[in-house]
């Protein structure tokens, strides 16, 4: 079977654009990713998109009629946060089987703002009286679970924050460029505890694409800023005794990270820079463990050391996260793969991690789907 | 839907909390008598094991632990906050989802593993299109005399 490359990617800067459409929105993302490639729609064999908010809604077939109408399949992926991630492991596969030479995935939401998640089950709105269905919530009680284990405190929690939007700093296309030191994270409006306003993901607009490549296309194209696909993997949530009423985003997390380290042939010590999904802030110090960057127990331990800030031994989110570079559900899954190629490229500019030869992206949709892929530099 | 009379008595919130004519209300759930996994209502097959046949109704305890929370200060417009989302380990299998009442809004007053019972109540004034009022469940901690749910 052939390895899979990404030949060009690109993501718009993530805003809020209410004048523009969803296929307005991710067409410009596709055109920006066929420009890094050096291609054009016309080369182009299949699409693959991920949308949430207008998931029956054709959104790919939609975005080749602002760039191309050429006729090729698409596939419109939903999967919850993992959406985008699902549509680049459906466009890796089918490079995969043989099928197509060079395709294109693309992801793309456009977002209101406001809390997500909740819902009726019955007759009368169960939110408030039988829990919550909040996102902040459910990821808080998650996080309340990690104090429980390891007493893990509401400050470590808080300096996931502080890290991702300093980080976001160093990053002209997230959404906030701006610091918020350790007290102003703890003092903002409490969400959620432990999850204050700045410990929540924010809900931006915005549309992510990559190109791939079987290794004979690759090498026709050029390998000098080529990244290989050097595991892909999906998965959901296997039983546990709360599964209906405590999303289990820790088993699939590992589960999948042991799989794609398997796949690649690598371990933890082996990565160079992490993008996890850091929806709030509570879940990053879960995933810290789940994905074997720490021990067990010592996701607290890690922030606090300062090893996942941009420097350190495992720099996590340099983007900025989707703290402060923002979460653009359909988009994400592909935004992050941008973020890694970049610096295995060698080209993430201020936030460049030094030498950077593999690294990890991780995705979670609740209820529950997890994509965990590692790239490489092929360049030496 | 159009049809649908107003009940006699208050419905109830969930599928799993059973209203007998006589006695107390309850929760129920199954267990698979192949692996012994509880689960709050009914389902198709077990998921844990995927034993089809086997699945027995029961009624669940009403005593169990607090798992986890979160204090809860924002939420859906009409909502009142803050107010404690739970999720409570019922003894003898099942876990669940709910509002704790009666307890300090502080996380340093709410100990995990803190001992709670499941009290029924209005379903906090809610009442669906056709009128009909709801029957819903809450924890508190065990030994609250107050059946009030705020």
């Amino acid at each position: 079977m052939s390895d899979v490359y990404v030949v060009g990617v690109d993501m718009m800067k993530f805003g809020r654009f209410p004048d523009r459409t969803v296929p307005q929105l991710g067409g410009q993302a596709a055109l920006m990713a066929l420009d890094d490639a050096g291609l054009t729609v016309q080369d182009i064999e299949a699409v693959y998109c991920a949308n949430l908010g207008q998931a029956n809604g054709m959104v790919g077939q939609r975005i080749l009629r602002e760039i191309g109408q050429t006729g090729v399949p698409v596939v419109n992926t939903a999967n919850a946060c993992a959406a985008g991630a699902t549509a680049f492991r459906e466009a890796w596969m089918s490079i995969k089987a043989g099928v197509y030479d060079l395709v294109l995935a693309i992801g793309v939401e456009q977002m209101g703002r406001g809390l997500l998640g909740g819902g009726a089950s019955s007759g009368i709105s169960t939110e408030g009286l039988l829990g919550a269905g909040t996102m902040p919530a459910v990821f808080a009680e998650a996080g309340m679970e990690h104090s429980r284990k390891y007493g893990t405190t509401f400050e470590q929690f808080a300096k996931v924050s502080v890290k991702n939007h300093y980080h976001s700093t160093l990053n002209p296309k997230a959404m906030y460029q701006y610091e918020t030191p350790l007290e102003q994270v703890m003092s903002a409006e409490m969400i959620a505890y432990p999850n204050t306003k700045l410990m929540c993901s924010v809900n931006v607009d915005g549309a992510a694409a990559v190109v791939l490549a079987s290794e004979r296309k690759a090498k026709e194209l050029g390998m000098r800023r080529a990244v290989r696909v050097k595991a892909s993997v999906l998965t959901s949530d296997p039983w546990q005794e709360r599964d209906l009423v405590m999303a289990d985003i820790n088993t699939c997390t590992r589960n999948a990270a042991r799989q794609a380290y398997e796949m690649a042939g690598v371990g933890p010590g082996d990565i160079s820079l992490v993008e996890l999904h850091d929806c709030f802030a509570t879940a990053e110090i879960l995933h810290y463990e789940n994905l074997g960057l720490c021990a067990e127990g010592q996701g607290g331990a890690l922030i606090d050391s300062g090893a996942t800030t941009l420097g350190g031994r495992i720099p996590v989110n340099v983007s900025g996260g989707l703290l402060s570079k923002g979460h653009p559900l359909g988009a994400t899954g592909i935004a992050n793969i941008y973020e890694i190629a970049q610096h295995l490229r060698g080209e993430a500019g201020d936030r460049q991690v030094k030498g950077a030869r593999l690294g990890m992206t991780h995705v979670l949709g609740l209820g529950t789907a997890c994509a965990v892929h590692i790239l490489e530099r092929v360049a030496p | 839907m159009s049809e649908q009379r107003v009940a006699s008595g208050p419905l109830p919130v969930v599928p799993f909390l059973k209203i007998p004519q006589h006695g107390d209300p309850y929760l129920e759930g199954c267990v698979c008598s192949r692996c012994q996994s509880v689960f709050l209502g009914e389902r198709l097959a077990c998921s844990k094991c995927g034993a089809r046949d086997g699945l027995a109704s029961r009624p669940l305890a009403n005593v169990g632990t607090l798992h986890a929370y979160s204090i809860v200060h924002r939420s859906f417009p009409g909502v009142v906050v803050p107010y404690v989302s739970a999720i409570v380990d019922l003894e003898g299998g099942g876990s669940i989802k709910g509002n704790l009442i009666n307890v300090e809004l502080d996380p340093k007053k709410i100990p995990f593993g803190l001992p709670v019972e499941v009290v029924y109540g209005d379903a906090l004034g809610r009442k669906d299109r056709e009128g009909n009022s709801y029957l819903s469940y809450f924890f508190q901690p065990r030994g609250e005399t107050s059946r009030s749910a705020r």
